[in-house]
């Protein structure tokens, strides 16, 4: 019985996950409503669900992909995957006033700049306390700081070391985890209420899937404004990483 | 015809993504560059074109709409899948490198979103009959 349902799940893998999802949505929104009274919102709490299924797949499987390595739930990877987050972020634009984000638009393509220089200049600096003196290992792990696509491109292009690089895409999961599920809570002091300053979050807190889980667990209306800028974030990255950032990195510390 | 929504969906993304590798390509960088952004303003621009003629029944807008709320979901499996026990295990480097940069984004977002004058605002309500999520 329990292999002829299995067979099905794992044949039907991308359809599993909606329902898998689904459940985990509808769970959260219970807990939503029943634990904190409607506080913390369902989406945040589904996200965090995600993320502690992610660790204990991760765990007990010893893969990269979170729950779906589980065969039985491949498809959640799938679902999660780029293609159809993409897929599903470029539909919210369907959502954006053109007229609120061209008013929006200077101060969002700044965020940009200091979401690239701010958190590098950190991330090398921390580097730097830790022990990391060399311009290509500072460079890597700030690069890691600004997403965690641009710290391994970053480290490959300037010949990085692979327990460096490996700590720089340690450095931007961590990073998209804190903004996946601290960015609810940090809403009202960031003043995150209008497609300007979900466009400025975009620009400054860096990586797609921080700013969309965040912005989709703070208010679904934000998400298409800050995504529409965060996307150019890894590319402005790797743009900078191991051209501008690195040969400032090495002009000041040699 | 819901599929022409979809179609168009999907158009957009391709097109994005392909001018976003040939922008990464022209410039020399190994990653796609704002290919989902192109893809977005792509289609907010066809939309209003679309729109303004006529040409955008509630069934086409259907096709897109579905997807769009299908987004939480989607982030939701994108949780799911990421590899956080590689990220715990990065050491006191990794988390205090990620910490220090979430901070420092998060006080220039409270200072940069307070200064300046603010006069955007959202679509009215019923742009949003998709997005059902206000109460999950």
């Amino acid at each position: 019985m329990f292999e002829m349902f299995s067979k099905i799940l794992v044949q039907n893998g991308l359809v599993a996950a909606f329902a898998c999802v689904g459940i985990a949505i509808w769970l959260a929104g219970i807990l939503s409503r029943r634990l904190t009274f409607g506080h913390i919102h369902g989406s945040a709490i589904a996200i965090m669900i995600g993320l502690g299924l992610a660790y204990v797949g991760g765990s007990v499987t010893g893969g990269q992909k979170g729950l779906a390595d589980f065969p039985l739930l491949a498809g959640i990877g799938l679902m999660g995957g780029a293609m159809f987050r993409d897929f599903a972020i470029v539909a919210t634009a369907f959502e954006v006033q053109a007229s609120e984000a061209r008013k929006a638009g200077m101060i969002g393509v700044a965020s940009l700049l200091l979401g690239t220089v701010i958190p590098f200049v950190i991330g090398a600096a921390i580097a730097r306390t830790f022990g990391y003196t060399d311009a290509v290992s500072m460079t890597t792990i700030g690069a890691g700081a600004v997403t965690y696509i641009v710290g391994p491109i970053t480290g490959a292009a300037i010949g990085a070391s692979s327990d460096v690089m490996a700590l720089s895409i340690a450095t931007g999961l961590i990073k998209a985890i804190i903004v996946m599920v601290g960015t609810p809570f940090a809403a009202s002091f960031m003043g995150l209420k209008t497609p300007r300053s979900a466009m400025i979050f975009g620009g400054l807190a860096g990586t797609v899937s921080g700013v969309s889980a965040g912005l989709a667990a703070t208010d679904r209306r934000l998400v298409p404004y800050g995504a529409l800028v965060a996307t150019f974030h890894t590319g402005i990255g790797c743009l900078l990483g191991p051209s501008v950032l690195y040969l400032a990195v090495k002009a000041l510390v040699g | 015809m819901i599929i022409y929504g979809t179609a168009l969906l999907a158009a957009c993304h391709l097109m994005g993504l392909f001018l976003g590798d040939l922008l990464g390509a022209l410039i020399g960088v190994k990653s796609n560059v704002g290919g989902v952004g192109i893809a977005m303003l792509m289609l907010i621009c066809i939309k209003m074109y679309l729109h303004d003629k006529g040409l955008m029944p509630k069934e086409t807008e259907a096709g897109v709409g579905f997807w769009g709320a299908m987004y939480i979901p989607v982030v939701v499996a994108m949780a799911a899948s990421q590899n956080v026990v590689a990220a715990l295990k990065g050491g006191p480097v990794a988390v205090l490198s990620a910490i220090g940069a979430v901070v420092a984004c998060a006080c220039v977002i409270a200072a940069l979103s307070r200064s300046g004058k603010d006069d955007t605002a959202f679509a009215p309500e019923h742009h949003l009959e998709f997005t059902e999520e206000q109460d999950v």
